[in-house]
C-alpha cells in the first residue's frame, strides 16, 4: 500500500465517521461541527486527486462561509432535541433501505466505469500543472453556456431573496447616510427670537 | 464581431437576459406604483424576443456552445408560444396583482427569468443545460408563489412546491448521473449514440431512467407524483397559478422530448411502459378527483393532471403522429388554461377571489358574454366537438390507436367522459342557477378584449386546426429526424 | 547562504535517507514559528509603547531596560494563572476553541515567501490557500463564544462571525484583482510580477490603490482590531468572545490575534508593496537582503495597525456592516471589471 492509498483510506474513514456523527450527534451545534470535519476530509481527498482548486474552494466556501453562517443560525436557535428526534426510529428502516439502494447503485456505477476503461491509468501531472488554470480555461470556453446559466440562477436567487425578505420596518433604527448628508441647517435648527426687556409676568404670590 | 455572429441562434436568450437585467435596474428608479413603464418594457421585451426568434430562424438543426444549445423548428415554435403565453398572462394578471399590491418590478423580473429558464430548457441539448434551465424556471416560480407574504396559504404552497421541487430535481440529477456513469457523456445526442452502440451495464441505464422519469413526472405533476399540484395551484395567487399552469408545460414537453425521445430513444421499450402507468393513473385520478372539488383552482389543478396524462399518451405512442399530437395538445392546453385562470382573475376584485364554484352561479345573468366565453373554454377542456380541445384529444387518441395501444385509448376516452361532468357542471351553474352575488363586474378593457379573443381562438382553432397541427408535425419531424 | 543550505541538505540526505524530508520540514517550521512568536511578543510591547507615546505617556518601562522584558513577564504571569472552565460550558469545545483560533493563523505562514525562494511550500494555489486559512480563524471565535455559555461571549461571537464573513468577501475580491494583475496565484510569482525597472512604481498598490485600501481595512476588520473590535467591545460586552477565558487559554487567543495581524501585514506587503523587493533597484538599496525589505514593509503595515487603534473610535455595528456591504463589496466588484478592462489596453504598465 502506497502512502497515497494510506492517506486516502484515512481521509475516507474520517469522512464517513464525521458524516455518521452529523446525523447521530445529539446537539445540533456538534452536528454542524462534524459536518465541517466531513468537508475538511473531503477536501483532503480532492487534494489527493490533484484537484487543489476544488479542495481549497470547498474549504473556503463551505467551511469558511457557508458553515459559519449555518453555525450562526443553529447556535441562535432554541431547538427542542426531544421533538427533533421524535419518530426517528419509525423512519429509520426506510432510511436504511434508501441508503442501501444508494450504496448499491454507487457501486454499480463505479463498477461499470471500470469496465468501460479497463485499467486506464490516470496520468500524473507535472509539477507546474495548474488545476486552477485548466478549470478556468474549460469554464470559459467549453462550458461557458452552463456557467453563465448558473450565474443567472444565482441572480434569480438574489432577486428572490430580496423580494421575499426586504420590507421596510418603521421601527428600524438603522441610519440612512444619504439622509444624514442631505440634511440642512433649516431642518434641524430653529431660531426663535425671544422678545427681551419686558418685565416678567406677575409672580406666584399674587 | 465574428464571435458575436456565431451566437446568432441564441440571440433571443441573450436579448432577454440583457433586458431583464436592465429592467431590474430601471425599475429601481421608477416611483410610479402602477409600474406602467416597467410593464411596457416587459411587453416590449417579449415582442422583441419573438421578432428575434422569427428572424434568427434557420432551416435545420443548429448546435451552439459545444453542442449544449440547439436551435430547431420545434424550439422556435415552442418559444414563440411561450412568449405569447407569458405576455397574455401579464395582461390578465396586471389588474389582479395591482389591487393586491403584488404588481412589482420583482414580479415581472422573476416572470422573465422564468421565461428564460423555459427557453433554455426548450433549446437544451445537454443534460447540464436541461437541468440548469429547469432550476432557473423552478427557482423563479418558487419565489413568485411566496411573493404574497402575508398570506399563510401562499407561503405554505411555496414551501410545499419548493421542497417537492427540490426532491424532484434531486431525482433527476441522480438519474442523469447514472447516465453519465454508464455512457461517459452528458450530451443528449452522444448519450443516444452510446446507448445504440451498446453499453456494458444496461441495467444501470434502466435504473437511471426510473429516476429521470420520476423526476419528470414530479415536474409535470403526473400521478403518483402529483401531490403538490392541487395545493400549489390553490394556494398561490391566481396570477402565479396561471404562470405555473401554462408556459412551463410547453417547456416540460420540450424537456420530455429532449431527454426521453432524443436522448433515450434506444430505451423506448422501457420508458414507454413507465409512461403508460403514469398516463393512465393521471387521467384516472385527475378526472375522478376533480369531480369532488368545490374550488375552481383546485379543480383546474386536477384537470391539469389529467391533461398531462394525455400529453404523456401522445409521447408514448411515438412517431411523428404521436409527438406532433403531444405538442399540439400542450399548446392547446396552455391556451385553454390561460382562458380559465384569466376568467378567475377577471371576476376577482379587491378582497375577493372568484375561485369557488359557487361564484360562477348565474354568471349568465350578470354578464352573458363572459359566461359564453367560459362556456367555450369549458367545452374545449371537456373535449366537446367544435372546440380545439376535442381535436387535441382526438389527435392524441388516434396516435395511440395507430401505435396499437387500443385498450389505452379506450381507458382514456372513458375517463374523459367522466371528466366532462365537472366541466359541464360549471356551464350548468352559469346558465341554470341563480346568482349568489350581484356585485357588478368591472373589467379592464385590455383583459376583457383578450379573454374574448382567447375564447374565440379556442373555437376558431377547433374549426380549422389543420394549419397549426401541421406546424407541430413539421416541427417535430424536422427536429427529431434530421439527426 | 544558499550554498550553506545546499550543503546541509546534502549532508542530511546522506545521513537520514527517507526520514530527512520530514525532519527538514520540521526544522523549517520551527524556523518560521519561533521568530514569529518572538515577533508577537514584541509586537505587544510595541503596541503599548507606540500608543503610549501617541497619548503622551511612556508605556511599560519597569521590566528590563525600556520595558524590554515586559512581554516575557506577561507570558510567565499568564502561564501560572489558573484556567477556569465555567459551569454549564461545553468542556471539550471550550478547550479546543483557542487552538482552533491559533492554528489557521500559523498554518497560513506555510506559503508566505520571506525572500526570493525563501518559502516553506511553494504551491501554485498559494493565494487560495491563504484565503481559505484566514477564513477559518472565525471558528475559534464562534466556538469559544458558544461553548462559554455566557451571553457576552455569545454576543461577541455572533458579531465576529457576521463581521468576518462580510469582510472576507471584499477581501477576496481585492485579491482577485491582485491575481488578475499578476496572472498567478503563487505568492512568489505575485512578487516577481511587481519586479521591474520602475522600482516602487511597479508595485501593485499603484494600479490597485483602492484595492490596497480595501484590503488593509478589511484586514483590520478580519483580525477584529480597533476600530472594528466589536467582537471584544470592552465597553459594551466586557471582552466579547473571550470573556470567560483565563490563563494560557486566553493567551492563545491573544497569540492568534497578533499572529493574524502579522500575517495580514505580510500579505499586504507581498501583494501590494512588492514583498522582498527594494523600493529602487539601485546601489544603496539593493545591497540590503530581500528579507530586510520584507520585514521593513511588514513593520510599516503593523505600525498602521497600531496607529489606527490609537486614532479611531470604535465603529457602531450597523456602520460596520454598511461599510462592508455597501461600500467595499461594490467598490471591489467594480474594480475587478476596471482592472480587467484596463489590462486589455496599452495603458497597463504593470
Amino acid at each position: 500500500m502506497s502512502f497515497d492509498t494510506l492517506v486516502f483510506y484515512l481521509l475516507a474513514a474520517l469522512t464517513v465517521f464525521a458524516a455518521l456523527r452529523v446525523i447521530t450527534a445529539r446537539n445540533p451545534v456538534h452536528a454542524a461541527l462534524f459536518l465541517v470535519l466531513a468537508f475538511f476530509s473531503t477536501a483532503g481527498i480532492w487534494m489527493l486527486l490533484e484537484a487543489e482548486f476544488l479542495a481549497i474552494t470547498l474549504v473556503l466556501v463551505y467551511v469558511g462561509a457557508v458553515m459559519v453562517l449555518f453555525l450562526f443560525v443553529v447556535m441562535m436557535l432554541d431547538i427542542n432535541l426531544v421533538q427533533l428526534r421524535e419518530g426517528f426510529w419509525r423512519w429509520f428502516p426506510f432510511g436504511v433501505v434508501l441508503a442501501a439502494i444508494m450504496v448499491f447503485e454507487m457501486v454499480w456505477v463505479l463498477g461499470s466505469r471500470q469496465t468501460v476503461e479497463t485499467g486506464a491509468q490516470v496520468a500524473k501531472h507535472a509539477a507546474d500543472y495548474s488545476n486552477t488554470k485548466e478549470l478556468g480555461r474549460l469554464i470559459y470556453t467549453e462550458y461557458v453556456y452552463p456557467f453563465e446559466l448558473a450565474a443567472v440562477v444565482l441572480l434569480v436567487a438574489i432577486v428572490a431573496a430580496i423580494a421575499l425578505s426586504l420590507r421596510h420596518r418603521r421601527d428600524s433604527k438603522s441610519q440612512d447616510v444619504a439622509k444624514q448628508v442631505a440634511v440642512r441647517r433649516e431642518d434641524r435648527v430653529r431660531i426663535v427670537s425671544v422678545p427681551s426687556g419686558k418685565k416678567a409676568g406677575p409672580g406666584i404670590e399674587d | 464581431m465574428s464571435f458575436l455572429s456565431t451566437l446568432f441562434p441564441a440571440y433571443a436568450e441573450i436579448f432577454l437576459l440583457v433586458m431583464v437585467s436592465a429592467i431590474l435596474i430601471v425599475d429601481l428608479f421608477l416611483t410610479n406604483p402602477n409600474k406602467t413603464v416597467t410593464y411596457a418594457l416587459v411587453q416590449l421585451t417579449l415582442l422583441g424576443c419573438s421578432m428575434i426568434t422569427v428572424s434568427t430562424h434557420q432551416h435545420g438543426v443548429v448546435y451552439l456552445f459545444h453542442n449544449m444549445f440547439v436551435d430547431d423548428l420545434m424550439s422556435d415554435v415552442l418559444k414563440m408560444l411561450s412568449y405569447l403565453s407569458v405576455s397574455m398572462m401579464l395582461v390578465y394578471s396586471r389588474n389582479y396583482l395591482m389591487v393586491r399590491g403584488l404588481f412589482t418590478g420583482e414580479f415581472m423580473a422573476l416572470t422573465l427569468f422564468a421565461l428564460l429558464g423555459m427557453m433554455v430548457m426548450i433549446s437544451a441539448s445537454h443534460f447540464l443545460t436541461l437541468y440548469l434551465g429547469l432550476e432557473l424556471l423552478s427557482l423563479s416560480l418558487y419565489a413568485m408563489v411566496a411573493l404574497q407574504r402575508d398570506s399563510a396559504i401562499a407561503t405554505e404552497a411555496a414551501m410545499k412546491y419548493f421542497i417537492l421541487g427540490a426532491l424532484a430535481s434531486g431525482l433527476l440529477l441522480y438519474g442523469m448521473s447514472m447516465f453519465y456513469g454508464a455512457t461517459g457523456t452528458l450530451e443528449v445526442a452522444a448519450v443516444s449514440d452510446a446507448i445504440t452502440h451498446g453499453v456494458p451495464n444496461k441495467a444501470l441505464l434502466v435504473f437511471g431512467l426510473v429516476f429521470v422519469v420520476s423526476g419528470l413526472a414530479f415536474k409535470l405533476g403526473a400521478v403518483p407524483f402529483h401531490m403538490w399540484v392541487p395545493d400549489v395551484y390553490h394556494g398561490a395567487p391566481t396570477a402565479m397559478t396561471m404562470l405555473i399552469g401554462t408556459a412551463p408545460k410547453l417547456a416540460a414537453f420540450a424537456f420530455v422530448m429532449r431527454i426521453l425521445v432524443e436522448g433515450l430513444q434506444p430505451l423506448m421499450v422501457h420508458w414507454s411502459g413507465m409512461l403508460v402507468i403514469l398516463a393512465v393513473l393521471s387521467i384516472a385520478v385527475g378526472n375522478i378527483t376533480a369531480i369532488a372539488q368545490t374550488n375552481l383552482k383546485r379543480m383546474l389543478a386536477y384537470s391539469t393532471i389529467s391533461h398531462m396524462g394525455f400529453l404523456l399518451l401522445g409521447v408514448l405512442s411515438g412517431g411523428i403522429d404521436g409527438y406532433g399530437a403531444a405538442m399540439f395538445y400542450a399548446a392547446v392546453y396552455v391556451l385553454m388554461s390561460l382562458g380559465g385562470f384569466g376568467m378567475i382573475m377577471l371576476l376577482s376584485r379587491e378582497g375577493f377571489e372568484a375561485d369557488t364554484l359557487n361564484d360562477y352561479k348565474g354568471l349568465n345573468q350578470r354578464s352573458p358574454w363572459l359566461a359564453f366565453v367560459m362556456l367555450l373554454l369549458m367545452f374545449s377542456m371537456a373535449g366537446v366537438p367544435p372546440m380545439v380541445g376535442f381535436y387535441a384529444k382526438f389527435s392524441v387518441l388516434s396516435a395511440v390507436v395507430n401505435a396499437g395501444h387500443i385498450p389505452l385509448a379506450v381507458i382514456a376516452v372513458l375517463f374523459s367522459l367522466i371528466g366532462a361532468f365537472y366541466y359541464l357542471r360549471i356551464v350548468k351553474l352559469m346558465y341554470f342557477d341563480a346568482p349568489e352575488s350581484h356585485v357588478p363586474i368591472s373589467i379592464q378593457p385590455d383583459s376583457g378584449l383578450l379573454i374574448s379573443m382567447n375564447g374565440l381562438a379556442v373555437l376558431a382553432l377547433g374549426i380549422m386546426p389543420g394549419t397549426f397541427m401541421s406546424v407541430c408535425a413539421v416541427a417535430v419531424q424536422q427536429s427529431l429526424l434530421l439527426h | 547562504m544558499m550554498e550553506l543550505l545546499q550543503a546541509i541538505e546534502q549532508m542530511g540526505q546522506s545521513l537520514l535517507g527517507v526520514a530527512w524530508v520530514p525532519v527538514w520540514t520540521l526544522v523549517k517550521i520551527v524556523a518560521i514559528v519561533a521568530p514569529l512568536m518572538i515577533g508577537i511578543a514584541y509586537l505587544t510591547l510595541a503596541e503599548r509603547k507606540v500608543i503610549g507615546y501617541m497619548q503622551v505617556r511612556i508605556g511599560p518601562n519597569r521590566v528590563g531596560y525600556y520595558g524590554l522584558l515586559q512581554p516575557l513577564a506577561d507570558g510567565i504571569k499568564l502561564m501560572f494563572k489558573e484556567i477556569i472552565i465555567p459551569t454549564g460550558s461545553n468542556r471539550f469545545l471550550f478547550v479546543v476553541a483557542p487552538v482552533l483560533a491559533l492554528m489557521p493563523a500559523l498554518a497560513a505562514w506555510a506559503v508566505v515567501p520571506f525572500a526570493d525562494g525563501m518559502v516553506l511550500a511553494n504551491v501554485n494555489a498559494g493565494l487560495l490557500y491563504i484565503l481559505a486559512m484566514t477564513s477559518l480563524g472565525v471558528y475559534g471565535i464562534i466556538i469559544a463564544g458558544w461553548a462559554s455559555n455566557s451571553k457576552y461571549a455569545f454576543l461577541g461571537a455572533m458579531r465576529s462571525a457576521a463581521q468576518i464573513v462580510s469582510y472576507e468577501i471584499a477581501m477576496g475580491f481585492a485579491l482577485v484583482c491582485v491575481l488578475m494583475a499578476a496572472q498567478s496565484m503563487n505568492l512568489g510569482d505575485i512578487v516577481h510580477g511587481q519586479q521591474g525597472k520602475a522600482g516602487l512604481f511597479g508595485w501593485y498598490f499603484i494600479p490597485l490603490f483602492p484595492m490596497f485600501l480595501v484590503y488593509l481595512i478589511a484586514g483590520v476588520a478580519e483580525t477584529n482590531r480597533a476600530p472594528f473590535d466589536m467582537a471584544e467591545g470592552e465597553s459594551e460586552i466586557v471582552a466579547g468572545f473571550h470573556v470567560e477565558y483565563s490563563g494560557m487559554a486566553f493567551a492563545l487567543f491573544f497569540l492568534a490575534e497578533y499572529a493574524n495581524m502579522i500575517l495580514i501585514a505580510a500579505l499586504t506587503s507581498i501583494m501590494f508593496l512588492g514583498g522582498w523587493l527594494p523600493p529602487f533597484d539601485v546601489a544603496p538599496f539593493n545591497w540590503l537582503p530581500g528579507l530586510f525589505w520584507m520585514l521593513a514593509k511588514m513593520s510599516f503595515v503593523l505600525f498602521l495597525f497600531l496607529w489606527f487603534r490609537a486614532t479611531f473610535p470604535r465603529y457602531r455595528y450597523d456602520q460596520l456592516m454598511r461599510l462592508g456591504w455597501k461600500v467595499f463589496i461594490p467598490l471591489t466588484l467594480i474594480w475587478v471589471v476596471v482592472v480587467g478592462a484596463w489590462m486589455q489596453t496599452r495603458f497597463w504598465l504593470w
